[in-house]
């Protein structure tokens, strides 16, 4: 089975150009049942995959399948190969699985659109680009995913391109990403350099053996740290994802919340004996990123207005606790929580996918409220998204958060405090955005159709739809509507899975049995070995089994717990009983002027630093090219001259030349 | 008794005659003219060549000549077929007025 993990992007690629050919004959609904169709096959052969693993014993699990040789020069041998192991066999689950929900969710979400197919050709393109980046076994397939994915993400993000904001919101996420990218490529070059190749076996046993030297490793796990930042939007570069939110909410939902933006934090398990051959700096660098980022975005998403821009800053903030964890070497709890939040983030985007379609495009939660009654699915599934990603036992979040936390104090209890400290503010924040929407006062009706929506919209860049739906003709009269199945079915299988989700990694706890303990961990065993040194590697918590950390492990839960409820109590107390005014601060609202910072520094010196770059170019570099044939010219034109026409002129200089060459061999050669 | 022709003279006089082909080339202006000088040169040097060959007794020296000859009589028939198609587009022109030709 494993022979024919090409079927697993080649599906994709199908419906992709099945689309491209034929999607405007294809039409609605068939364009995108024809895509859903190809990803749920994926997803099968993922599955089929993940069976075939599993008979396995775990020390067989690790299989390159070559397709065909892509780049072959010299030393530089780059095959089109595949790597099948328990870490990419994972991706491939959640990644197909989540990404066919999602098609299903987008036939009823795009319903009417006029670009219907084309939204579907995108979308397949998208699964076929992230399939290539998790299964890629060189870093040259996977930075070909790795593109792949940034650009549709940034067709998708300006999927309404009429619309000025969606335009220039897909051209900041791709500006951003390139500068990550950048990260990329040079850590390529470095990795050829120093091992002489880019596949990650080449390079990881390089690192495991101790042959690469630190510094190597050093620039290789840094190089790509930085692409992982521009892809994964942390600090400094997260700035592109509250913009993302331009494009449609399935694109939200799985690019830019479940699927793609993992991608760095995939790639950082991936080379993570890289990480662990590298100096001490670079996982200590990437788990004060994460941490960071996380209390940052966290602080922001309290204050937002805008249903999806609340999700965006909280993906921010998850994202930056799979970067803690990474940086901490709890490789297997970034999966974890990689894994549980893909699952309830996608339900959370598409929750509120389905309140902005019922709500007739209306974003701002300020509008919204006592939505319960009228969408109780949409509600129901969203508050089980809401309790997983609040840390609330026995749901999806809490386990991985949990886990994440516990090797961040073993690390330092500085870590420790921001992650705990972040988990306040994400129960705080999403208690605020579920009683906004679905409970409190009811605040539409006033002025809650589209078009005057669109005009009374402040921050027009997250507004949706363009051309106006065609289902919602009816202006005047409004009532929320719940959606149709093919929305509502996706919200129910993806709140299942938060419930459940934590089942895949459930810590060793007494009351739980041995059996069910570590189950991820144990798959991902031995990809996911961490420590110094081939004699103290280990996995899992056999790494910190000496700290305070381990042995106050229930201690830890309590106070998860506790930090879930007293954020939940908090929000309840200021936004449901009014026991409160909100504090929301205007910096906080305005991102810390973050992102006015950086137009502000690109708009003055960093325009004139551009002009001064363009300048050297225009002058300096053009002027050495174009004075080089300047020169040509002249004194070409002078040598001319000596082209008279006159033959006799000719026939006499050569004449003189013989004599001259005569004399020379005769008189100073001293021939004959 | 005339005393034996030495082969010095033979180059002498082969001198002579590259020198009033190579002057006749430089100072006369009628493509014809030019074109006759050009084969007296040629002529000159294989003269040079046959008297050498006689005084060293090496018979590659004859050799040449044939191919000297050879070379010649195609560079006539091209050269000629030159000259001729340019009288015929201007009647006597001469070399000077072919100066046009450059570049």
């Amino acid at each position: 089975m494993i022979d024919l993990v090409w079927l697993v992007p080649l599906f994709p690629l199908v419906g992709f150009l099945t689309i491209l050919v034929g999607g405007r004959k294809l039409g609605e609904p068939k364009a995108g049942y024809l895509a859903t169709a190809m990803v749920l096959l994926s997803f099968a052969t993922a599955v089929a995959i993940y069976f075939d693993l599993l008979s396995r014993d775990s020390e067989s699990r690790s299989e390159v399948v070559n397709i065909f040789s892509w780049v072959p020069v010299g030393d530089l041998q780059i095959d089109m190969a595949f790597l099948v192991d328990p870490l990419s066999s994972t991706m491939l689950l959640f990644v197909t699985g989540i990404g066919a929900l999602i098609h299903l969710y987008s036939v009823g979400y795009m319903h009417g659109d006029p670009k219907f197919s084309k939204f579907f050709l995108y979308l397949n393109l998208f699964v076929l680009s992230m399939t290539l980046l998790v299964l890629g076994s060189n870093l040259l397939v996977t930075f070909l995913g790795w593109e792949g994915v940034g650009t549709c993400s940034y067709f998708l993000i300006s999927f309404w391109q009429t619309k000025d904001a969606n335009a220039t919101a897909g051209k900041k996420a791709f500006v951003t990403n390139r500068v990550g990218d950048f990260g990329v490529m040079l850590a390529m070059f470095l990795a050829f350099g120093a091992v002489g190749s880019v596949d990650y076996a080449v390079i990881n046993d390089s690192a495991l053996a101790g042959t690469m030297t630190q510094a190597t490793a050093t620039g290789i796990a840094a190089l790509l740290f930085v692409g992982a930042v521009g892809k994964s939007a942390q600090l400094p570069l997260y700035i592109w994802l509250p913009d993302a939110m331009a494009g449609p909410t399935p694109v939200s939902a799985l690019i830019h919340a479940a699927t793609m933006v993992t991608a760095g934090v995939f790639l950082m398990v991936r080379i993570n004996p890289v990480l662990g051959a590298a100096a001490d700096w670079v996982p200590m660098l990437i788990a004060w990123t994460g941490a960071i980022t996380a209390l940052f975005a966290a602080t922001i998403a309290l204050t937002q207005n805008d249903i999806k821009k609340v999700l965006a800053y909280s993906t921010v903030s998850q994202l930056g606790y799979m970067f803690l964890a990474v940086g901490t070497g709890a490789y297997v709890a970034a999966i974890f929580h990689m894994v549980t939040h893909a699952f309830f983030k996608a339900l959370l985007f598409l929750g509120s996918g389905s309140v902005i379609h019922g709500m007739n495009d209306e974003q701002d939660m300020r509008k919204m409220g006592k939505l319960f009654k009228f969408m109780p699915i949409t509600a129901s599934t969203f508050i089980i998204g809401w309790l997983a990603i609040a840390g609330v036992p026995p749901f999806a979040g809490f386990w991985s958060k949990d886990e994440i936390l516990l090797f961040a104090l073993a690390e330092s209890p500085a870590l420790y405090i921001v992650g705990i400290v972040t988990a306040i503010l994400t129960a705080f924040y999403m208690t605020r955005q579920v009683v906004m929407t679905f409970f409190g006062e009811q605040k539409w009706g006033s002025h809650a159709n589209a078009e005057e929506a669109a005009h009374l919209e402040v921050d027009d860049a997250e507004a949706g739809a363009a051309p106006e739906p065609v289902t919602h003709g009816a202006h005047g009269e409004f009532k929320p509507h719940e959606s149709p199945p093919t929305m509502l079915l996706p919200l129910v299988v993806l709140a299942g899975l938060s419930m459940v989700g934590g089942i895949i990694q459930l810590p060793s706890l007494g009351f739980i049995p041995k059996s069910m303990q570590h189950k991820l961990l144990d798959w991902l065993h031995p990809l996911v070995e961490f420590g110094e040194g081939p004699e103290e590697r280990g996995i899992g918590e056999a790494v910190i089994k000496d700290t305070w950390a381990y042995d106050n492990k229930v201690l830890l839960i309590g106070i998860a717990v506790a930090c879930a409820v007293i954020g939940i109590v908090g929000a309840y107390l200021v936004y449901e009983k009014k026991r409160m005014k909100p504090i929301e601060p205007e910096l906080f609202a305005n991102g810390w002027n973050y992102d006015r910072a950086i137009s502000w520094f690109m708009g003055n010196p960093g325009r004139k630093g551009f002009q001064g770059v363009a300048d050297f170019d225009s002058k300096v570099v053009d002027g050495a090219v174009n004075g080089v044939a300047t020169l040509v010219r002249e004194t070409s034109s002078q040598v001319r001259k000596g082209q008279t026409g006159y033959l006799r002129q000719y026939a006499g200089v050569i004449g003189i030349g013989v004599v001259l060459l005569l004399g020379w061999f005769v008189v100073i050669r001293g021939i004959l | 008794m005339i005393a034996a022709i030495e082969p010095s003279w033979y180059l002498i006089l082969a001198a002579l005659l590259f020198s009033i082909g190579a002057s006749g080339l430089l100072i006369r202006r009628n493509p014809l003219i030019m074109f006759m000088c050009i084969e007296l040169m040629l002529n000159a040097a294989n003269l040079t060549f046959v008297a050498l060959a006689t005084k060293l007794g090496d018979i590659n020296g004859q050799t040449a000549v044939f191919f000297v000859m050879v070379v010649a009589a195609a560079e006539v028939v091209v050269g000629l077929g030159i000259i001729v198609s340019i009288l015929r587009r201007k009647p006597g022109a001469t070399a000077d007025d072919l100066a046009e030709l450059k570049g």
